[in-house]
């Protein structure tokens, strides 16, 4: 059974979720959560697919979607992050 | 995995204790002599037989509607075998914004939207033909009104650029096209409250100028499109794996069918991650039937790829006389040239992530203006908030007498500090490079007349990313590998190195090559400081894949059980009762044998390598300006920076000085400078002066070494963070020798009179 976590969001996807800075959202995994996401808050979507990081306990994951999502961890959703 | 368990103490962490053998030496690197003889083949050293020559017509307004385009005269002109407009490059993204806005930045759609954009294309047999035939293109323009600076470009009188744009982010939809694509905010507590709590208001603004990457080798490529659809590509480039994937979308190519070669890369930093013309190329070749080389001048460089954004920020900090920071606030505008971006998010996440803040707040605006697109730049948009923030910083300290640097280290961010852009950090690296420079001779030296030094501190996030390695052993006995990460910074020797460490043989029996496209699965690209980190991780992996086969061609040939096989120091050794008389198989007797136990030796391994972990540095800088004509120069100069583990030291020491000295650049010199006709008036290293190495000292670096609990070998990026600081410290440093705040980068002689004038006019 998938864990709830507190689920922070930056700026840019708050308007999605009526300006909250914070979801609760049942996941176990990072695929299931982007899936959860985007079934609750379409306008998500387009971001998740230009590419969203999430920090578990402050490690940043990109690309990893079959990561899970340990019990209690501080989860915070982040634009993927391009380098030079 | 497993790793060598460290201190707690994010302030004295205990350095790596595993010994290798191999990691840490500094072995000759294995494109060493090709570059220093000339052999090395860059981007425009490939050709084919019969190859056209491309050339590129490029708009000469910042802003303009595309009424017409007469190609018929050029068609006509004998040697020209193609021509071709945004007519020959359908829109094959398929509804991706993204990608169309990729395609419409290598050729202009409907309108020019900067000095430089591509509007026709040619392929002829020479270069003299190639040029009349663009002189015989002729362009119908509507010149619609243009903005270039991204203060002006918020304002509701500019001219907007693109009626498709709506702001994103912001709490209300927006329902006007706007040439802010892009709000966005980070951090936590209560920065009002904060203020109210502070003895001392720091507020300042700061503007920085649009700089290039300034890389040597122009961007290049011979692109050969067969009938049969197949294509060929050569080409200089960080990621050719992306530009593969990105050439067939945007052509209607399955990815499979257009085969890149990455050449030797002559510089990147971030402008050779997307691409420019190398679908032009493509699209000419398939027109023309021929292959088709198109190599951009030094002028098309500087006008039409990606230098990085030019910003203007604002930062506001409340300090207790203690040296408590209470609140920290920055408000931070970049642009992405014509096209939508995120930089200024990005400046926003970096800009506070060396400091444990109670309350900060970070808003970003990203901002489209009539400019080239704009690309990463190494830390890419990180600098310039350090800039600011690094200021505000020295300001707010000198205002309570308290040391720049030990105002610095009350306040850095440790192990349990919540992160201004959100998580809760990790073990990190500031305190080890801020008690580094505390104690560095550097900070004890003596200034001369007209000298001041600059601490500053940087930030960066560091990825990974998807790799893959193969790892073969020869039928000598000697082991090749196949990367497809494109070596910018050295990443073939590392590679090699962790190849040979995990193997138990030397670095001269192991050689690295980048493989093409059609020869190992996706890699990213080498961006992000990923390049080492990802691909030593999957080198490692690889080689222990490999070490379960050369075990299992051991124990076939001693017919034992695998189990009672173990490799070590490039042998395989029977273990266990009853295996005493046997000698061990060194990888030369199993590569001899391999024929006979099952085919060739070989390892491979694919991974996603996420989790790198951040990234810190701190750097020291002497500067010395003349009062009289407001030049300044760099009399020493000071990194350092944690890298984990340092696999090759002379490397990431070249890794840190080549960062620094492009932020000094930039800090000093370097600078876009557009004409209020929108033109782009120093396209050239004469007028755009980036340093040589009569402008610097040695820099002098310190390599800190802190092992990252998610590479085997405790390895981190290092190839970005080391041009976060140097703007900051350098600005400081020139605050400190003139008197005067410096908020305005580049600081070129001019600007640098003009604020000590202004000063004494007060």
């Amino acid at each position: 059974m998938a864990l709830s976590h507190i689920i922070h969001l930056w700026g840019a996807l708050r308007p999605f979720a009526d300006g909250a800075p914070t979801i609760s959202v049942s996941a176990s995994t990072i695929r299931e959560l982007f899936r959860i996401l985007t079934e609750k808050y379409p306008g998500m979507e387009p971001h998740i697919k230009r590419g969203v990081a999430v920090s578990i306990n402050g490690q940043i994951y990109r690309d990893q979607w079959d990561t899970p999502l340990p019990q209690g961890a501080e989860i915070y959703l982040l634009q993927r992050i391009p380098g030079g | 995995m497993s790793l060598d368990s460290h201190s707690s103490d994010p302030m004295n962490p205990g350095l790596v204790e595993r010994k290798f053998k191999v990691i840490g030496s500094r072995v000759a690197r294995p494109d060493g002599v090709d570059k220093v003889t000339g052999r090395a083949r860059f981007g425009a050293d490939a050709s084919a037989p019969g190859q056209l020559v491309g050339l590129v017509l490029r708009s000469p307004h910042a802003h303009a509607q595309i009424v017409k385009i007469d190609t018929k005269a050029a068609e006509k002109l004998p040697g020209v075998k193609a021509v071709i407009t945004s007519v020959d490059l359908p829109d094959y993204t398929n509804g991706d914004r993204s990608m169309l806005d990729i395609l419409e930045n290598c050729m202009a759609r409907k309108k020019a939207l900067y000095d430089g954009h591509a509007v026709a294309a040619v392929a002829a047999i020479d270069a003299a033909t190639a040029r009349k035939a663009l002189a015989l293109i002729n362009v119908t323009y509507k010149i619609l009104p243009h903005v270039t600076d991204v203060d002006e470009a918020l304002k509701h009188t500019a001219p907007i650029i693109h009626d498709h744009i709506f702001t994103e982010g912001t709490p209300q939809k927006s329902e006007m096209p706007s040439n802010q694509n892009k709000h966005a905010s980070y951090g936590h507590g209560d920065v009002e409250q904060g203020l109210k709590e502070a003895d001392v208001v720091i507020s300042r603004s700061f503007k920085t100028e649009q700089t290039h990457q300034g890389y040597i080798e122009p961007h290049s490529c011979l692109a050969s499109v067969s009938p049969d659809g197949a294509a060929e590509m050569w080409v200089c480039t960080q990621g050719h794996f992306v530009y593969r994937n990105q050439c067939a979308i945007l052509l209607g190519l399955d990815a499979n069918k257009l085969r890149v070669t990455s050449s030797e890369i002559g510089g990147g930093f971030g402008g050779k991650t997307h691409i420019w013309a190398e679908p032009l190329a493509l699209a000419l070749s398939r027109k023309a039937n021929r292959p088709v080389k198109l190599t951009m001048s030094r002028e098309e460089v500087f006008r039409c790829t990606g230098p990085t954004s030019s910003t203007s920020i604002d930062v506001k900090l409340g300090v207790k006389k203690d040296g408590t920071i209470t609140a920290a606030f920055a408000e931070l505008r970049y642009h992405g040239g014509a096209f939508p971006s995120t930089w200024a998010e990005l400046g926003a996440q970096t800009a506070f992530a060396c400091y444990d803040l109670k309350n900060v707040q970070t808003i970003s605006k990203d901002v489209v203006v009539n400019r080239p697109k704009t690309a990463a730049y190494r830390a890419p948009s990180a600098p310039m908030a350090a800039f600011a923030v690094e200021n505000a910083m020295d300001e707010a300290a000198k205002a309570i007498g308290m040391d720049p640097l030990d105002f610095r280290i009350k306040n850095a961010a440790k192990e349990g500090t919540k992160s201004s852009y959100g998580p809760v950090y990790g073990p990190i690296g500031i305190g080890p490079t801020l008690m580094a420079a505390k104690n560095h001779p550097h900070m004890k030296a003596p200034l001369g007349k007209n000298q001041g030094r600059g601490v500053a501190c940087g930030f960066w996030f560091n990825f990974g990313g998807q790799t893959c390695v193969d790892v073969n052993i020869t039928p000598d006995g000697n082991v090749t590998i196949a990367q497809g990460t494109i070596d910018v910074g050295g990443s073939r020797a590392s590679i090699a190195m962790a190849v040979a460490e995990e193997l138990g043989v030397t670095y001269d029996h192991v050689r690295s090559t980048i493989a093409d496209t059609s020869s190992l699965g996706h890699n990213d690209m080498t961006d992000g400081s990923r390049g080492t980190f990802s691909t030593s991780m999957a080198a490692i992996f690889a080689t222990r894949n490999a070490i379960t086969v050369l075990r299992n061609r051991a124990a076939k040939t001693w017919e034992i059980n695998v189990d009672d096989v173990e490799w070590k120091d490039g042998s395989a050794h029977p273990i266990g009762k009853g295996h005493g008389n046997l000698a061990p198989l060194s990888l030369k007797d199993l590569a001899a044998g391999a024929g006979n136990t099952g085919g060739p030796i070989a390892g491979h391994a694919e991974i996603t390598a996420d989790n790198a972990g951040v990234s810190f540095g701190t750097h020291i800088a002497d500067v010395e300006t003349d009062p009289e004509t407001g030049r300044s120069l760099i009399k020493r100069y000071t990194v350092i920076q944690d890298a984990g583990k340092a696999m090759h030291p002379s490397y990431v020491e070249g890794q840190y000085q080549g960062g620094a000295v492009q932020g000094i650049g930039w800090a000093l010199n370097e600078e876009y400078v557009y004409g209020k006709d929108g033109r782009l008036q120093n396209a050239a290293f004469l007028d755009y002066r980036i340093p040589v190495c009569s402008d610097l000292p040695f820099i002098d670096t310190q390599i800190l070494e802190i092992p990252n609990p998610n590479h085997p070998y405790g390895v981190r990026g290092v190839g970005e963070t080391s041009i976060v600081p140097p703007l900051a410290a350098v600005s400081i440093a020139v605050t400190n020798s003139t008197g005067v705040r410096q908020t305005h980068i580049p600081m070129s002689p001019p600007r640098v009179l003009k604020s000590i004038q202004d000063a004494k006019a007060k």
